[in-house]
């Protein structure tokens, strides 16, 4: 195998700054959003004593769990002894970081009190898996970055198999933790189940991984690096694997709960009766986030080309939103089941909402918070890769994979 | 002289005595009124577990189109000084306004019975709102209300998406007019309280419970589940009662009778 070289981003100035304007302008309009319902509150949003994480809630999360499966080719190579993967495992550290930065400060800005920022940091109980998450974000970027620089800075290279092993294990951690403030929900019929835990590692090995490869395959064409078809051919496997995961453990989900009948109601809700909801789920979550790019990834035609990988990737990332949406905020539109067996006929005045579901329309502020906090995460990792050597120079197969070399006549 | 002396002393005496008078006028309404409910702290001591403060909730009591226990909570913790902001739909605005209890109407599926009741906040024994809050800001006091510390609430809404009763809300608008027994603030989650501030001022009582009997209703008792002898024990042991979502575990301080 020859031995790697990394170089800066190599895009012309005009586009990388135009590139860096566009970025800035979504943030720019994320911010805005943000301190516009900061100040007036929450009532201007679509958010309510019902519905109360909305569409902020749904690209943090996306966002977190995917900065976690960002990780994950960087992982395989260190931890699993991949060397294929090698070369990818410092854009790998960098996209994870930067997704996690996004995705939390979608969170903390959605937050009723953003001031009060200080008292999340320095006040715990220990007993909410939210302040467990707190650590396990936090942790997660300092891991990572420890980890850039085992693979960054020869003197740290012995570091790299300890470090990458607990960045894994650590990842692994953080997405159960996400997936489990959900699932140790106990009064909401969606949750209170631990498969949400596993659902959600999945889940992010999946869209990380989507994520990564857009990002991979931009940056990549912008200055004419070339990506092997071996290479190529390894990803998409990786992702195919991952989306039939998600769509296993979707089935196990919903068959845990389709065997109660007391979730008769949620699962007819979700899976037949819930418009919006049921549409995102089959539409989003199961056909353009599941069968269409496992379709892609295993023709033998279409699985060839870049560009359908590419929409396949795109495809994925659609679904994921879609599967957020439907977790988040379908299952709070549900109604919280506290009478069984009775019909609520009335729950306080009139538009106060209780056993019926609950209307949610997304407000614009609260939809370009979540984009400003895509934008933030693409920054980072713009200027990353234009101003440190994360990019290496040739992911051609004879340049990475030794056997690669053997076989092809060059 | 000595007339003038007596004279004196007569008047001493007399301003004494009044004095004496005016002192236990003023201070025997307190004496008097305090000491039959010697339990109650002065509120500089800490609560102590020797209560449980809970309700009985007879929904057999609980009249259909009553709501004097909603309006009573909502001119005792200001709730009816919530203003809705320009320009908000009206219903969207109900269900974004606090709500701290609300009557509800059920009807049996099989039967077709009708049951009404009020639902707050069930003051569990194990809230799942208290194991969630990051911050420690949804806690329990030792007398067991549950509440939250508006110093420490950072606005997530955790609680309320763990809470199994809709009992929290979250202040989505600007508060311009509050209570200083009930401060409010945009940003941070609040529920029922049972009427904490009455209790810690040694008045064993809530607003919605007071409201109900003033109505001839007596749908509500509250008391203190640890006193056997209390009217809220007796109540209990005279008529079976239920916990609502009782699957949970959470053993909660409002228990319901009929349903």
């Amino acid at each position: 195998m020859k031995r790697i070289v990394y170089r800066e981003w190599l895009l012309q100035p005009q586009r990388y700054w135009g590139l860096l304007a566009i970025l800035a302008a979504v943030i720019a309009i994320g911010g805005l959003s943000a301190l516009y319902m900061e100040h007036h509150g929450h009532w201007v949003t679509g958010m309510t004593n019902s519905v109360v994480w909305g569409v902020p809630h749904v690209f943090a999360v996306f966002l977190i769990i995917s900065a976690s499966g960002a990780l994950n080719v960087a992982s395989i190579g260190t931890v699993f002894d991949k060397k294929v993967y090698k070369p990818l495992g410092r854009l790998s550290g960098l996209l994870a970081v930067a997704l996690l930065i996004g995705g939390l400060l979608v969170l903390v800005l959605d937050l009723g009190r953003p001031d009060r920022l200080l008292v999340a940091m320095t006040t715990y109980n220990f007993s909410s898996i939210f302040a467990w998450n707190i650590f396990l974000y936090s942790g997660f970027a300092a891991i990572v970055i420890g980890y850039l620089w085992t693979m960054a800075e020869r003197k740290g290279q012995y570091l790299q198999k300890p470090v990458g092993t607990f960045a894994f294990l650590w990842r692994l951690a953080l997405t159960t933790g996400t997936g489990s403030i959900f699932g140790f929900l106990v009064g909401r019929e969606a949750y209170d189940t631990a498969i949400l835990a596993p659902l959600f590692v999945v889940m992010s090995f999946a869209y990380g991984l989507a994520i990564y490869m857009l990002v991979l395959f931009y940056a990549f064409d912008a200055d004419g690096r070339p990506i092997g078809p071996a290479m190529l051919k390894r990803l998409k496997n990786l992702l195919g694997l991952f989306i039939a995961a998600i769509l296993y453990f979707t089935l196990i989900y919903h068959l845990t709960k389709l065997y109660g009948a007391k979730n008769d109601g949620i699962e007819t809700f979700l899976l037949i009766s819930g418009g919006l909801y049921t549409g995102l789920f089959w539409v989003g979550w199961i056909l353009i986030g599941g069968l269409l790019p496992l379709g892609i990834i295993y023709h033998p035609e279409l699985s060839q080309r870049r560009d359908w990988i590419t929409a396949a990737c795109g495809m994925v990332i659609v679904g994921g939103l879609a599967a957020m949406y439907v977790i988040i905020i379908g299952s709070q539109a549900y109604p919280q089941e506290m009478f069984p067996g009775y019909n609520v006929i009335q729950f306080g005045a009139p538009g106060d909402i209780g056993g019926q579901v609950a209307p949610y329309s997304p407000s614009f502020p609260e939809l370009l918070l979540g984009l400003g906090g895509v934008g933030i995460a693409l920054l980072i990792t713009a200027v990353g890769v234009r101003v440190l050597q994360f990019l290496p120079e040739s992911l051609a197969d004879r340049d990475v994979d030794p056997h690669a070399s053997a076989r092809s006549p060059a | 002289m000595n007339h003038e002396t007596e004279s004196m002393n007569q008047g001493r005496r007399d301003f004494l005595g009044a004095a004496a008078g005016v002192s236990a006028a003023a201070v025997a309404p307190g004496v008097f009124l305090h000491t039959p409910v010697a339990n109650a702290a002065p509120r500089t001591d800490p609560v102590t577990d020797m209560h449980r403060w809970g309700l009985l909730v007879d929904t057999s009591k609980c009249a259909d189109g009553c709501t004097a226990c909603v309006d009573a909570c909502d001119s005792e913790n200001g709730l009816n000084l919530q203003a809705k902001p320009h320009g908000q739909d009206e219903l969207k605005w109900e269900n974004q306004r606090a709500v701290w209890i609300r009557k509800v109407k059920l009807q049996d599926n099989l039967t077709g019975h009708v049951t009404n009741l009020p639902l707050m906040c069930q003051h569990c024994e194990h809230p799942p709102c208290v194991d969630v809050c990051p911050t420690g800001a949804s806690f329990k006091r030792a007398d067991g209300i549950v509440m939250v510390d508006r110093h420490t609430c950072i606005g997530c809404r955790y609680c309320m998406m763990a809470c199994p009763y809709k009992a929290r809300s979250f202040i989505h608008e600007q508060v311009d007019h509050k209570l200083t027994r009930a401060p409010r603030g945009k940003g941070c989650v609040e529920s029922c309280n049972l009427c904490a501030h009455r209790l810690d001022n040694g008045d064993i009582s809530t607003a919605c419970a007071e409201a109900c009997s003033a109505e001839g209703h007596q749908a509500l008792i509250f008391g203190d589940l640890k006193d056997p002898m209390g009217p809220l024990r007796k109540a209990l042991a005279k008529t079976p009662s239920r916990q609502i979502r009782q699957d949970l575990g959470l053993n909660t301080g409002v228990r319901y009778a009929g349903i």
